[in-house]
């Protein structure tokens, strides 16, 4: 009798979670799916009822709404959840476009098949944020036959180039910036040597081979004195576990710290201030942190990050731009890096001058952070 | 002579002198490592560390032991439930869909309670999935495997949860006043509930007798699907604290980090620790023993400054060397080669 009632117990708390977890991962679908074929209907009556009359002029009349289809990543990170945001908001019905926007899960063949879903609905124009770099020519080519123009963003393309352009970040400025930043920022104050700990990201992502190209760039030309190098593979636990061996390695021996990313940054912090090292603004190290989310603005507003370089996740507005620029019939640049702001804590330097990864000398402006900052960050 | 054969005999002996092989080999590289001061009014140095560090393998390695014992398979999912519960209590303690909070929406006890409940409930879905339907271990677990961290990520609404209450840090830190770091007391007090738990009351024995051959543990009056069941829950319980002390540690919910590939670790502890992964007699010090082993290589990796994308080839080389030394056949080889080596000496002083 007992065995049953365990039994069944353990039955119901079983389905239940079961059901639990279907239920709000089917709702999802659940109430997409009333939207999308509505918004299928009329699309496919008016492609049909347009073919004729569009054949020559523009693939949109003004006043109609240009159909857009969006294929994202997925949802992974608070960085993804503001890139699918700030594209929504662009892409929206204000600016005359209706968006379809598909959450591919980080689900590389549901991806595939979201874009060939848009080929077939023949939507005006697709964007994507490729889950993988690779097996894109034969869809592209799909999309490219049907005339159907594709903007990747974010993440890159690999293998094909028949999508006509790309927007996203430049990994290796925003390192080069944080070169640059410590550079100056070093000279102010009077700092002659630079003992460097570094943690870096996930190896092999794009974010850490770019940050580190670019940093290491000043690292050999200014012959700055990096003492180590290792991973915190972009969490908090990761870095706190590095900073923690780093302290004991490296105990007064260091006074620049890098972190990849702000995660990474929250556990280096936690780890001096168990070991009482002071850090920040008014401390003996130097921190400089990438990505430049709230609570890692936060952290800067405090003066526990002195620096922290922005990985722009807002995407959209260029997106948008580009669209235009295409429904009005211009040609537009392969490539679109994004205007990436540099946050400081302190209000000593101005601006910062490096040469790009394109070989440029820009001098770009640097935000010293305030509260209202913070608020807006994402 | 015999006092040494008696100790190299001992079931403990094995685990323990790994653990001082790899402590050895920082002695040589680098005397540093076993510096010990007080820094900032805590106790700071690398052994610190490894004990500290250590804590969430060193729980997990428990339950681990007694499912393996149990069943003669493996708990995977410990390092998903590990996550969900810290999903679970975060999510308790901020309110749903809350990215950072300050103030708790319910007290901490409560949340934390919570959360390793979370873990009891997972381990039931183990227990009853492996003691009643008889399904394999391995795959039975694999289900929450995959599972959990999803359900915790539906928890956090899809997000890291943030707790920035003091108090809630002091889990996987320090008590204020007290220079210990908590996780080890948290670490103790997990082997002495169970292990008193396994002394005082005659479970240890059945788990053996269960393990070793079911249906006769069965026919001679013990309820094994029972005692199967009660140990899938210890380990899920298990995995809540380990998962409650990992979440306090970076005071928030992770979901896709936390106890990440931790599962594989608590097997080769238990494995490290000289338990057959064929179930049957186990040991639960020799696994705890096997937990600090591994976290004393990952500390002196990293202290050596051995890039951390490497360190599981270094890793691995000496978990190939400690299992290869405490496997059976190659104990047996190196009885065997020592006899021969002593008959042809007895054989050569007989000629001479």
């Amino acid at each position: 009798m007992k065995k049953k009632v365990l039994a069944t117990i353990v039955a119901a708390a079983m389905s239940i979670s079961l059901l639990a977890g279907c239920g709000s991962q089917g709702a999802a679908p659940a109430t997409e799916a009333p939207a999308a074929t509505e918004e299928e209907a009329p699309a496919a009556d008016a492609a049909e009822a347009e073919a004729p009359a569009a054949e020559e002029a523009a693939p949109a009349a003004d006043g109609e709404e240009i159909k857009v289809g969006f294929a994202q990543v997925g949802h992974e990170s608070d960085w993804r959840t503001a890139s699918t945001n700030s594209v929504k908001a662009a892409l929206s019905k204000e600016n005359g476009i209706d968006l379809q926007f598909v959450d591919c899960d980080n689900d590389s063949a549901a991806q595939l098949e979201a874009v060939r879903n848009f080929i077939e609905q023949d939507v005006d124009y697709i964007v994507i944020d490729p889950i993988v770099s690779t097996g894109w020519d034969t869809v592209l080519t799909e999309a490219d036959d049907a005339g159907i123009p594709v903007i990747v963003i974010d993440r890159t393309i690999d293998d094909s180039d028949k999508y006509v352009s790309w927007v996203g970040s430049e990994f290796t400025n925003e390192g080069l910036a944080a070169g640059a930043w410590l550079k100056a920022y070093a000279e102010a104050k009077g700092i002659k040597e630079l003992n460097i700990l570094e943690i870096t990201g996930t190896t092999g992502s794009s974010a850490e081979i770019g940050r580190t190209k670019g940093f290491h760039k000043y690292i050999d030309s200014e012959g700055w004195n990096l003492l180590d190098s290792q991973t915190g593979d972009f969490t908090q636990d990761g870095g706190q576990q590095v900073m923690e061996s780093y302290c004991k390695s490296y105990a007064g021996k260091f006074n620049v710290v890098i972190c990849q990313n702000d995660n990474e940054a929250f556990g280096a912090i936690d780890a001096m201030k168990a070991a009482g090292v002071s850090y920040g603004v008014d401390g003996d190290v130097i921190v400089i942190s990438f990505d430049a989310c709230t609570a890692g603005l936060q952290m800067v507003l405090d003066k526990a990050i002195n620096a922290d370089f922005q990985c722009n996740p807002l995407q959209g507005p260029d997106c948008l731009k580009l669209i235009q620029a295409l429904k009005a019939g211009q040609t537009v640049e392969k490539q679109t890096f994004m205007a990436e702001p540099w946050y400081v804590s302190e209000d000593i330097l101005k601006d910062i001058s490096y040469t790009n990864n394109a070989g440029q000398d820009v001098t770009e402006p640097l935000v010293v952070v305030d509260a209202a900052t913070v608020e807006a960050a994402y | 002579m015999d006092t040494i054969k008696k100790i190299t005999k001992q079931q403990l002996f094995l685990p323990f002198f790994c653990l001082l092989l790899v402590l050895l080999i920082n002695l040589i590289k680098s005397p540093t490592f076993f510096n010990i001061g007080i820094q900032n009014g805590v106790l700071y140095g690398r052994l610190i560390d490894v004990l500290n560090r250590g804590s969430e393998i060193a729980i997990l390695a428990v339950g681990q032991t007694l499912v393996v014992a149990v069943s003669a398979g493996t708990d995977i999912s410990v390092g998903s439930v590990m996550s969900l519960s810290a999903c679970g209590t975060c999510m308790m303690l901020a309110g749903y869909g809350v990215n950072s909070t300050t103030q708790l929406a319910v007290p901490m006890g409560i949340g934390i309670l919570f959360g390793i409940l979370l873990g009891g409930v997972c381990g039931c879905i183990n227990g009853a999935l492996v003691a009643k339907l008889k399904i394999q271990p391995m795959v039975a677990t694999l289900i929450l495997f995959t599972a959990a961290r999803a359900i915790g990520l539906l928890l956090c609404n899809n997000q890291i949860t943030y707790i920035r209450y003091e108090p809630y840090k002091y889990l996987g830190n320090f008590i204020p006043g007290c220079p210990i770091p908590t996780a080890i007391f948290v670490t103790i007090a997990v082997i002495i509930v169970v292990s008193i738990f396994l002394r005082k009351t005659a479970l240890g024995l059945y788990i053996q007798s269960a393990g070793i051959n079911s249906r006769a543990a069965r026919i001679s009056g013990i309820n094994s699907a029972l005692i199967c069941f009660v140990c899938y829950v210890i380990c899920g319980l298990c995995a809540g604290i380990a998962g409650m002390v990992a979440s306090s540690r970076i005071y928030s919910a992770d979901s896709n980090n936390i106890g990440l590939n931790y599962e594989l670790d608590a097997i080769l502890a238990v494995a490290l620790g000289g338990n057959s992964l064929g179930g049957g007699k186990f040991n639960l010090a020799g696994a705890v023993v096997g937990a600090y082993t591994i976290q004393a290589i990952t500390t002196t990796l990293l202290a050596m400054g051995v890039s951390t994308d490497q360190a599981p080839v270094i890793k691995a080389i000496i978990v190939v060397i400690i299992v290869v030394v405490q496997a059976p056949t190659f104990k047996e080889w190196l009885s065997n080669s020592e006899a021969k080596r002593r008959a042809l000496a007895a054989e050569g002083g007989q000629k001479a």
